[in-house]
């Protein structure tokens, strides 16, 4: 059973050009997201912020999906991931509304 | 599968290796770890009583007006240093794997580069010394303009959060080096395969967790 798991995990592994695809993207993501920073109208843009916190959660994404294998890999192992992960997110998120004074207008 | 890695490898009862539970429950912890700094890092963002600052210009005790002190264009650099570093590390996890497959004779030079675990350990290894080399010329850098970890909030925010994660890339990159050593030494084969995925797993942890620092840091004001 173990070696039918492990083989199952391989056989959908992407092609070493899929990888290096993937750094070809991650690398224009990251030259965008420099641009941006050196465009003063875009960082006054108050859409400046969520632009640049949407193209880092997207490269997280794709190195933990496709680097690490979490799209291909056991849910074991997604659930080890993602669990601690979003407490983390929503600790950060805590903090931030009790330091900063941010409000939910209801 | 080999005899030697039978005697090695301890399945759970789910059928994973145990070792690989173990990296991925300890890369949740890290998350957490990396996630209460970055958050300490927030609250105390632009509470500096004294400069230097990261965006904005400031004056220091002779009145000189001074630039923000963050430099984009080296942190870009080492970032994409850092993103190749993974790649160069995905492709020597499976280099490894592709180790008991025969090669195809008509194989063309990425065929054969493909399957050169030592090539891609020893490019990641360089790749993230060379980010460690960045690190320390910013650091020099920021001291000599007059930023340490006493300076000011940022200074003792950004230290600590930079610095843990610079002392994470050095463990990898001794990681790195020793499985680089074992592939000199007697190569490594598709019975190595988890023990060079958690070192891989953890590279490539190191390395969103420079995506986030990157962007939350260096790039939002």
């Amino acid at each position: 059973m173990a070696h039918d798991v492990k083989e199952a995990a391989r056989m959908h592994h992407p092609s070493g050009w899929t990888y290096v695809k993937v750094g070809a993207l991650l690398t224009i993501i990251t030259a965008v997201e420099v641009w941006l920073y050196y465009i003063p109208a875009a960082v006054a843009s108050p859409l400046f912020n969520p632009t640049m916190l949407t193209m880092s959660a997207a490269k997280f994404a794709i190195v933990v999906m496709f680097y690490m294998h979490l799209k291909y890999d056991h849910k074991i192992f997604r659930a080890l991931f993602t669990g601690p992960l979003v407490v983390a997110a929503i600790t950060v998120v805590a903090f931030l509304f009790l330091f900063f004074k941010i409000k939910i207008a209801l | 599968m080999s005899s030697h890695a039978v005697a090695h490898t301890h399945y759970t009862t789910t059928g994973l290796d145990n070792r690989k539970v173990a990296i991925w429950a300890f890369i949740g912890s890290e998350c957490m770890l990396f996630a209460s700094l970055i958050a300490t890092y927030l609250i105390y963002k632009g509470r500096s009583l004294v400069g230097p600052f990261p965006h904005t210009e400031w004056v220091n005790e002779a009145g000189q007006t001074l630039p923000a002190i963050l430099d984009i264009p080296v942190t870009s650099a080492s970032t994409f240093v850092l993103l190749m570093s993974s790649l160069a590390m995905v492709l020597a996890l499976q280099a490894v794997q592709l180790k008991d497959t025969p090669l195809p004779a008509d194989a063309n030079w990425w065929g054969r580069i493909q399957r050169s675990s030592k090539t891609w350990l020893l490019v990641t290894a360089m790749l993230g010394t060379t980010f460690l080399g960045f690190q320390a010329y910013e650091f020099t850098a920021f001291v000599n303009e007059g930023l340490t970890i006493r300076t000011n909030l940022f200074g003792s925010s950004f230290f600590t959060l930079t610095g843990f994660h610079g002392a994470h890339v050095t463990v990898g990159v001794l990681w790195l080096m020793s499985l680089l050593f074992i592939d000199m030494k007697r190569g490594l084969g598709p019975a190595d395969e988890v023990s060079v995925d958690i070192a891989a797993l953890y590279w490539h942890f190191v390395d969103v967790v420079w995506i986030a620092i990157f962007t939350l840091i260096y790039l939002i004001e």
